[in-house]
């Protein structure tokens, strides 16, 4: 019965988290900004759904490739944001206004 | 606690409620797929979409009981990392692999 409860829990959170992301990506003015929204929020809900297949299949078996499965999306995530975020950058895709890049050359002089 | 394999009503009803939910979302960020006006919003989109249909093979070994779509999930988001990865690396330089 607590299981049961347990995973419906998980499940809604992982929903309302994964709603937020989707909201985010289509509302947001800016590539950086949708990244932002689609990273954080997707990771938490999807890692919720995988933490509701822990609490079904236990901790052997499917229930630890569950837990690897957490593991990987909190490393990959982050760092794909970071790639096409450098890649978006170096295209040439304008930041909204008052924002700045850090200079390489002012990095070089301290 | 009930018996193994016998699960009550309301974790049937989520689980359903949650695919239909999850699969919803997959078609909203299908709009930023088409319509995203440079190409690192479509990748964005398409890592937000890699990440639904992952969400979406757990809910289903929960609906049917099958622990091999928890490891087809593992799969999908792999594939997921890499493709975000490699188109990054093709925009910025021209090239994956020099």
């Amino acid at each position: 019965m607590l299981q049961s409860v347990l995973i419906t829990v998980l499940i809604a959170v992982g929903c309302f988290f994964l709603t937020v992301g989707t909201i985010g990506l289509l509302r947001f003015p800016n590539v950086y900004n949708r990244m932002h929204a689609t990273s954080k929020p997707t990771t938490l809900g999807t890692a919720a759904i995988f933490l509701a297949g822990f609490v079904r299949f236990g901790p052997g078996g499917a229930g630890l490739a569950s837990l690897i499965g957490i593991l990987f999306l909190f490393l990959t995530v982050p760092t794909g944001a970071h790639m096409i975020a450098l890649a978006a950058q170096r295209m040439g895709v304008p930041f909204m206004e008052g924002v700045t890049w850090p200079d390489p050359a002012d990095e070089d002089g301290d | 606690m009930a018996a193994e394999g016998a699960e009550p009503e309301f974790v049937v009803l989520a689980v359903r409620a949650g695919l239909v939910v999850v699969s919803a979302l997959c078609i909203l960020c299908a709009y930023r797929v088409i319509a995203g006006p440079t190409v690192p919003d479509q990748v964005v989109a398409i890592d937000a979409v890699v990440t639904n249909v992952v969400a979406i093979a757990v809910l289903f070994a929960l609906q049917t009981g099958r622990s091999l779509f928890i490891t087809g999930a593992l799969v999908l988001a792999i594939i997921g990392f890499i493709t975000t990865v490699s188109v990054a690396k093709f925009v910025t330089e021209g090239d994956i692999i020099e």
